[in-house]
């Protein structure tokens, strides 16, 4: 498993390669790309900032990697989340499960994006064409986190 | 006694974070709030709307009724928008 809460960018492929490094076994690989979009609601959105809570983020995101772990038979599973200052387009959060059936990874991998909306310590500010605000917390997230209980 | 703050409530008091002594007969998340409610406006601002806080003492989520003591690191912040 590899969890990283990171400034920079990630790669994609190079993250898929180091998952499938060495090994035939695997017969599906998920991926999710969360990006910053240009839009919320009716406003602009010049910059997004992203917030975190050093220690407890990479915390909280290996919990929900293992969770994932026991709930389906996946071989592995990297989740990246980036913090700090990002523009419309760039790459927020990448979930790579791999499985030896596709059934796991899929659902492995948005099992993990819904409990991290809700559970992993990061907080995003909009810089918009008119004025800053924090997100508010959706609380359908919460629901889309619940229907996995 | 250790508090670090995050995004909207650390810009509301206007500090990332800061040490203070426990009051006697604060014992539990949930009175702390209520102590640092009154510390002055700006953390009776942070603090107004109960749920839109969460907190973390030593990087474990708990509730309001969780026990403190002054060699805690207790974190508050509002709800997570990560993802």
């Amino acid at each position: 498993m590899r969890i990283s809460a990171q400034a920079e960018d990630f790669d994609i492929s190079a993250e898929i390669e180091l998952l499938k490094e060495n090994r035939t076994d695997l017969g599906a690989i998920a991926t999710f790309t969360g990006l910053v979009r240009d839009i919320h609601g009716d406003k602009q959105i010049k910059k997004m900032t992203l917030e975190h809570f050093p220690g407890m983020a990479e915390q909280e995101l290996g919990k929900i990697g293992f969770e994932a772990s026991a709930r389906w038979p996946l071989e592995d599973l990297t989740i990246i989340h980036r913090y700090g200052e990002l523009l419309p387009g760039d790459n927020i959060v990448l979930v790579i499960t791999t499985s030896h059936h596709r059934e796991a990874a899929f659902e492995a991998a948005q099992f993990i994006m819904d409990y991290l909306k809700t559970n992993a310590p990061f907080w995003k500010k909009e810089e918009t064409t008119e004025g800053d605000h924090w997100v508010a917390a959706k609380t359908d997230d919460d629901d889309k986190k619940d229907r996995w209980k | 006694m250790n508090l670090v703050y995050f995004a909207l409530i650390r810009e509301n008091i206007g500090k990332s974070s800061q040490s203070i002594d426990l009051p006697e007969g604060v014992t539990t998340t949930g009175e702390l709030i209520d102590h640092l409610s009154t510390l002055g406006d700006n953390y009776n601002a942070a603090f107004a709307q109960s749920d839109l806080i969460r907190i973390a003492v030593n990087q474990e989520y708990v509730g309001l009724d969780h026990p403190v003591t002054d060699r805690d690191e207790v974190a508050i912040f509002p709800p997570m928008t990560g993802g």
